[in-house]
């Protein structure tokens, strides 16, 4: 076990990874930076230092920086799949989805089942989302829901520095399309890693804390926010069964299911709005299939139907909190 | 230097404006006491107000996430920016845009952007509303040489230029995309204007730190596009003192590069070296201005900090209009 910070879970996986694969490519704005100036390459390593050292080691070829050209950059990512290689594509706001959906959703996501299953498209696209930063409408965006409901994508959500290198590693065995969506927030949060060669099988959930009277899922940042409310309802003697879905598609339906048979309770936390996002989903999957497990109505804890705003305030008011978790909790637990 | 002293006053007042109002915002963001991403205009003063200079409010512009100094040279309210920026509910945006969305449409700002390369084609669109109205009014949309990389640059410079739109794609090459020197990731190296030239545009060229060179380049643009010959294209190569943006620690420049440029092109060392020497103005008012701008700039931190904060409930308002 050694303790490491999410940012350098990223960075020294990719290192691992592709020494064992030479196929792998990185490529993305400022993944080497300081291209083309007088303080060299390698000035800067990525923006959110997810890239460090790559291109000294492994040079030009197989580690890209492109211009800011996001269509191609995931077009390009499209590809190199086809024709054999592993590309790691990052956009460095998740934001920037808007510019290059077309390559992603288009293309990257259909390619195997147009071509009736004869190809594989094994990209890694590495995006980093989340709001709390104060960045505003465009640089602070949760679109995991969005990419959720592309088939032919897996959309892969991780927690804790652990689990980025777990399911990285995972992502770049398989060969799927993958969206790798890292959490600004949690970029400086430190955890314990396993040592060793450990891969995270996607539609595998974790159970982060065991209780059996109410059921709360989350994903990302939203975790951290499940885990505090959890800790401070177990003083009240209120057990929650919290949930790290870390993939959402595939999703683990059974330990969701599981866990709302015991507990009967259920509250989802999504940072995202509040429309067709994973809480909705969820929901949809509970209400089908564990109805008769239900003693309360679903409870889910989202952001508003709204932009995200620039105020520190409205950002505050915007961000799903823990509080807001656990006064979901003791309303469902209120229920009749 | 043709203009009048009374355009020369404005014109310096407009830069100086600029360059407190970004001096100031760096000094409080190493505070901690305002946050977000903030992309100060420092050292491209002369293209923002050397442009702007030139339009009224019914002439439209749309800028970039570098976007104060565009904003303030439209004639944005200093005082008003200054409150977005701290996010207060009377800030121009209502606290709700902050520094990479302020935006005026009064004043004909049609918005700053946090989307690198998202400001070209909604100038299209804003100036073929104005050819369908045929009052010879014209949009501005600034792109960097970072932008000018992007896709949708190159579609809109095409769109103009069939529409015949009466659109000016102003590049303001600062010779930095982020950390990423524009000789590595413009393929047409050292020149951007000739993109613009193959989509089938009439350019120019202009040195962004000398104001009179982009305010009489842009006398010529505006004349050509003005009479209904459609889009035309500039590029001005300038200078960025501070980061990409508050907090970068730059070790991608050059040894000395800062204080060389600072020395050599600032674009206000370089129009008091021109007025002084027309005797157009002298040393003392250019030092009144000034010093007036930075007053100016002082007052809107001061009220910034008093204004009213917005309120949690304000999170869902204008999302959609009211009926
Ligand atoms: C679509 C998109 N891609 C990337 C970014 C991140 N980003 C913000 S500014 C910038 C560099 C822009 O360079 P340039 O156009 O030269 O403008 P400058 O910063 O020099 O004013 C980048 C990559 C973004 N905001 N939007
Ligand atoms: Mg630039």
């Amino acid at each position: 076990m050694a303790k490491m910070m999410y940012r350098d879970a990223v960075v020294s996986t990719l290192h691992e990874e592709m020494e064992r694969d030479e196929s792998i490519v990185v490529l993305g704005e400022d993944v080497v930076g300081g291209m083309g100036t007088e303080g060299g390459p390698e000035a800067i390593g990525g923006i959110w230092s997810t890239s460090t050292g790559l291109y000294d080691k492994f040079g030009a070829d197989r580690v890209i920086d492109t211009p800011i050209s996001e269509s191609a950059i995931m077009g390009a990512a499209g590809g190199l799949a086809l024709t054999g290689k592993r590309p790691v594509a990052e956009l460095m706001f998740a934001d920037f989805i808007g510019v290059s959906l077309d390559q992603i959703w288009n293309q990257i996501a259909k390619f195997r089942y147009m071509f009736g299953g004869k190809t594989r498209c094994p990209a890694v696209l590495r995006m980093a989302y989340g709001a709390g930063f104060n960045a505003a409408a465009q640089h602070s965006q949760s679109v995991h829901h969005i990419l959720t409901g592309m088939p032919g994508l897996k959309v892969v959500m991780p927690s804790t520095p652990e689990d980025v290198r777990g399911l990285l590693r995972t992502a770049l065995r398989s060969d799927d399309p993958v969206i790798f969506l890292e959490h600004k927030a949690l970029y400086g949060v430190e955890g314990e890693v396993p040592d060793g060669d450990y891969t995270i099988p996607f539609a595998h959930a974790r159970q982060v804390r065991s209780g059996e009277d109410v059921t709360i899922i989350a994903t990302g940042l939203m975790v951290g926010l499940a885990e505090a409310a959890a800790d401070t309802l177990a003083e009240d003697g209120i057990g929650c069964d919290v949930i790290d879905l870390r993939t959402t598609s595939p999703m683990d339906e059974e330990a969701i299911l599981d866990s709302v048979e015991v507990t009967g309770r259920l509250v989802i936390v999504d940072e995202a709005p509040p429309r067709c996002n994973l809480a909705t989903d969820i929901s949809a999957i509970v209400a089908q299939k564990a109805f008769a497990s239900l003693k309360a109505p679903i409870e889910m804890v989202t952001a508003p139907h709204s932009p995200i705003p620039f105020a520190l305030e409205l950002e505050r008011a915007y961000l799903p909190s823990a509080d807001d978790v656990e006064a979901a909790v003791r309303k469902t637990l209120s229920y009749r | 230097m043709q203009l009048s002293r009374e355009e020369l006053v404005q014109a310096f007042r407009r830069m100086c404006t600029i360059r407190a109002f970004e001096e100031r915002l760096h000094d409080v963001i190493a505070t901690g006491e305002i946050a977000g991403f903030t992309h100060l205009y420092c050292g491209q003063e002369a293209v923002a107000v050397g442009v702007c200079e030139h339009l009224d409010n019914e002439d439209k512009i749309v800028s970039t996430h570098r976007g104060h100094g565009h904003c303030l040279a439209k004639g944005c309210d200093v005082t008003g920016m200054m409150k977005e920026i701290w996010g207060s509910s009377e800030g121009l945006c209502k606290g709700r845009g902050g520094s990479m969305h302020i935006a005026d449409t009064d004043k004909g700002m049609l918005g700053a952007n946090g989307i690198v390369g998202a400001g070209a084609p909604i100038a299209v669109g804003s100036a073929i509303s104005q050819k369908i109205d045929g009052d010879g009014k014209v949009t501005i949309t600034f792109s960097g040489d970072g932008a000018c990389n992007q896709g949708t640059t190159f579609e809109a410079m095409n769109m103009a230029v069939v529409t015949k739109a009466p659109c000016i794609f102003v590049f303001e090459n600062n010779h930095y995309s982020e950390h990423t020197g524009f000789e590595y990731a413009v393929g047409t190296s050292k020149d951007i204007a000739s993109r613009a030239e193959a989509f089938g545009m009439k350019v120019w060229r202009g040195d962004g730190c000398d104001f009179t060179s982009v305010y009489e380049t842009m006398r010529e643009v505006l004349e050509y596009v003005r009479a209904g010959n459609g889009p035309a294209a500039v590029e001005f190569d300038t200078e960025r003192f501070y980061g990409h943006f508050e907090g970068d620690p730059q070790n991608y420049r050059g040894e000395g590069e800062i204080d060389r440029i600072r020395e050599t092109r600032d674009c206000l060392k370089i129009f008091r070296e021109q007025a002084t020497g027309a005797k157009l103005l002298d040393d003392k008012e250019l030092d009144e201005i000034q010093q007036a701008a930075i007053d100016d700039v002082e007052a809107a931190v001061e009220a910034s900090r008093a204004a009213p904060r917005p309120q949690p409930d304000d999170v869902t308002k204008d999302v959609y209009v009211e009926y």
